[in-house]
């Protein structure tokens, strides 16, 4: 990929980045991975540009609705959305997803009410959505805690004997996504040393986005954060995570080996936040506005977009369609989240332990009783729903 | 259950499996770490999705041999020597409940879990209340804890502090071979992650095992793990002990009656959830009350039981609860560790400081 960043050495290289659609929207051959890019025709790639655009759109409401006042915290996906969409689209229904908090279009592409993931960030869950639904686990804030849930995860798949069947429609492989800052953490290497030893269907996905908050990558690491991997004896890529195309041809193998019995991989998707870590910090105390004017002109939408345009395969009727579709499923999102009710307080209680606990128990009655001696009293409840 | 066979790491070197002999029936007088073993056995022969994982625990059979022979009998996918990393452990463990496996952990040594804390206290435990309810996680972490054995830093801890105060998980130890052969398949019966603390100053000590014991319902709510238990009836103190230090309080009970004192005896048996009432229960009938545990007093297990006491006995105290364990110290060097437990002294000091009033 040239680029200006091309000099750069070290963890932020992009010099062997796989890259199937150049910066510019042009189509480039790629010796090998073509071949996993090939039934990706024109229908594939609209559906893969909507849901980039919803991603975005999601993104940017959840990001309004944090300065509203309406949610406590958001962790924005801006600019990420190419490697998210398109690893998202090369998972299989029957594939396991653990994300990081920064996956809302692996959670798009996988069909989850997208809303349910802004009860977390509004502060009425912990994590609002069925994980059994879309294979798609909750949100965790430990950073890299869940690597290992994911290998651990696909160890029980092994066992269950759903790698290397044939049977396109049982092999089953499992994602862990997280970002550049969790390679730092001993939970990301002790991950790479299960899936290594167990040889397990896992495709360790590393959203290389370049900043944990105001750290960069060459706070984490001295070489590309691929590097790491073969010395765990795991096979590592470097894809243009901007370049959705890229993305899901790198993934789609990756997966392949995962669910034909050939063990983990490990995928740097080098991409960047164009937002803040989350709605709580500042991006310019740590990054320079040349800087994110370098990767604007690396918008994945943009590339896809330019071309679809440049191949006439984006119809403006097409786009008409979606951006009402935008504008809708922002309403949604708006009015559904304003209309998330407040749980009633005794509700804190639940679900601690799925056997009864006795202190808990103890602990609930007494509350109960003293909410209710607020009643007694004529004054207003302190819970209730709002 | 269908083990692929694609996995690299498939061993040829193993040879197969005997034809795994009768269970042992009856009640036979078995050493505590026996009377585990047996309990693990009979869990992995009841539940296919029941497996071990840790370090050392497979050929070696464990550093203390909780483990041994179950490798033999059930093969590396149920008995899995794992990697030397505790957090790995524990959050594969969690992977392979979320995949509705049983995972029963062990850690070497209690002072060696903490690089697993964040994985048990940020993750199992509380992944149940972050899904409301969706997700399980019947995870247990064996921990061989306490002290008394002579051996050298991070080898003689007692962290039950640690995890009784993280709401998401059962904290239990058993003091017996009794309780240990049946309360480790409760635990591994539970939905819940249970911290399973094995008193190995005690592995070797012997008791009477019903064998035949009925086992734990099938994955419901393990009720027996909940309740304390009054192991020696007495009138004059109540001396509230778990894990190791139950045989130090029925040793200074023996002691105290040859002295006309009478102490009645209550092993917790359950840290998390604590059972108040049986404890309650008891001081109220005695006035007196004295915890004794391992770890050290300050915010320990037995400020617990004391605040508890006095809140549901105020009226029946004839003395303050008293609390005798270990000190605010790192635990010590083990030329000095039998000043720094609590004994038969010591505990009889309190008892005597609690009639003095």
């Amino acid at each position: 990929m040239s680029s200006t960043a091309s000099a750069a050495t070290g963890p932020l290289t992009d010099e062997d980045l796989v890259q199937l659609l150049t910066p510019a929207g042009e189509r480039v051959a790629h010796p090998e991975y073509d071949a996993w890019a090939a039934d990706l025709d024109a229908d594939r790639l609209r559906a893969m540009y909507r849901d980039m655009v919803l991603t975005r759109r999601f993104d940017l409401e959840a990001t309004s609705l944090q300065r509203q006042g309406e949610l406590g915290l958001w962790a924005q996906s801006l600019g990420q959305e190419g490697a998210a969409v398109g690893s998202g689209h090369a998972l299989a229904p029957q594939d396991h997803v653990f994300p990081s908090y920064r996956e809302h279009g692996v959670a798009f592409v996988r069909g989850l009410e997208m809303t349910d993931l802004l009860r977390l960030f509004r502060g009425v869950d912990h994590g609002g959505w069925d994980p059994a639904a879309h294979n798609f686990h909750l949100f965790t804030l430990v950073i890299g805690s869940h690597t290992l849930h994911a290998t651990g995860y696909a160890m029980g798949v092994q066992r269950d004997g759903l790698v290397g069947t044939g049977d396109p429609a049982r092999d089953t492989a499992v994602v862990a996504y997280f970002g550049d800052g969790a390679t730092a953490q001993g939970d990301v290497n002790e991950a790479l040393v299960f899936a290594s030893v167990n040889q397990a269907p896992v495709v360790l996905f590393c959203q290389n986005n370049q900043f944990a908050i105001s750290e960069p990558t060459t706070r984490q690491a001295r070489v590309p954060l691929a590097n790491r991997a073969p010395g765990f004896g795991i096979p590592s890529v470097r894809v243009d995570g901007n370049d959705v195309l890229a993305t899901y041809a790198v993934t789609r193998q990756a997966l392949d080996r995962a669910r034909s019995g050939g063990g983990p991989t490990f995928v740097e998707a080098f991409t960047y936040r164009m937002g803040a870590h989350t709605t709580s910090d500042d991006p310019t105390r740590y990054r320079t506005a040349e800087q994110e004017e370098h990767w604007r002109r690396r918008d994945p939408i943009d590339r896809l977009r330019t071309y679809l345009e440049r191949t006439d395969e984006l119809p403006e009727v097409f786009q008409a369609q979606l951006a009402a579709e935008a504008d809708a499923f922002g309403e949604h999102v708006r009015t559904t989240v304003r209309g998330m009710g407040r749980p009633a307080p005794s509700t804190m209680f639940d679900h601690v332990y799925a056997t009864p606990h006795a202190v808990v128990d103890a602990e609930r009655a007494w509350f109960t009783q003293y909410e209710q001696s607020f009643v007694d009293d004529g004054r207003e409840t302190a819970g209730g729903h709002r | 259950m269908t083990v692929t066979t694609d996995r690299a790491t498939a061993r040829t070197d193993v040879p197969p499996a005997p034809e795994p002999a009768p269970f042992p029936t009856g009640t036979q007088r078995l050493p505590l770490a026996k009377a585990v073993n047996l309990g693990l056995r009979r869990a992995l022969r009841n539940d296919e999705r029941v497996l071990l994982m840790g370090e050392d625990i497979g050929r070696l059979g464990g550093v203390f041999r909780v483990t041994d022979g179950l490798f033999a009998e059930f093969g590396e996918d149920r008995v899995v020597d794992t990697p030397l990393a505790e957090s790995g452990i524990v959050g594969t463990a969690i992977g392979l409940a979320l995949r509705g496996y049983r995972p029963v952990c062990e850690i070497q040594f209690d002072g060696f879990v903490f690089p697993a804390f964040d994985q048990i206290t940020t993750q199992l435990a509380k992944m149940h209340y972050r899904s409301q309810g969706r997700l399980r996680l019947p995870v247990v972490i064996r921990i061989p804890y306490g002290g008394g054995i002579g051996a050298i830093e991070h080898h003689s801890e007692s962290p039950e502090a640690l995890f009784a105060h993280t709401p998401g998980l059962r904290v239990v130890s058993p003091s017996t071979a009794a309780d240990g052969f049946t309360m480790i398949q409760q635990a591994i019966a539970s939905p819940d992650p249970v911290i399973f603390l094995e008193p190995k100053g005690r592995y070797w000590e012997k008791g009477d095992v019903d064998l035949d014991a009925p086992l734990p319902a099938p994955h419901g709510a393990p009720a027996d793990l909940d309740h304390a238990r009054v192991v020696r009836p007495g009138t004059d103190v109540t001396v509230v002990a778990y894990g190791p230090t139950v045989a130090t309080a029925l040793k200074a009970a023996e002691a105290a009656a040859a002295e006309g004192t009478s102490l009645e005896v209550i092993d917790l048996r359950t840290i998390s959830p604590i059972d108040t009432a049986t404890v309650a229960a008891s001081v109220a009938r005695t006035g007196r009350c004295v915890v004794v545990h391992e770890a050290p007093v300050l915010y320990g297990t037995g400020a617990e039981v004391a605040a508890r006491v006095t809140e549901e006995c105020f009226f029946h105290l004839q003395a303050p609860v008293l609390r005798v364990g270990g000190f605010h110290t790192p635990y010590p060097v083990s030329k000095v560790e039998h000043e720094y437990l609590p004994g038969l002294d010591r505990l009889l000091d309190a008892v005597d400081r609690a009639l003095a009033f």
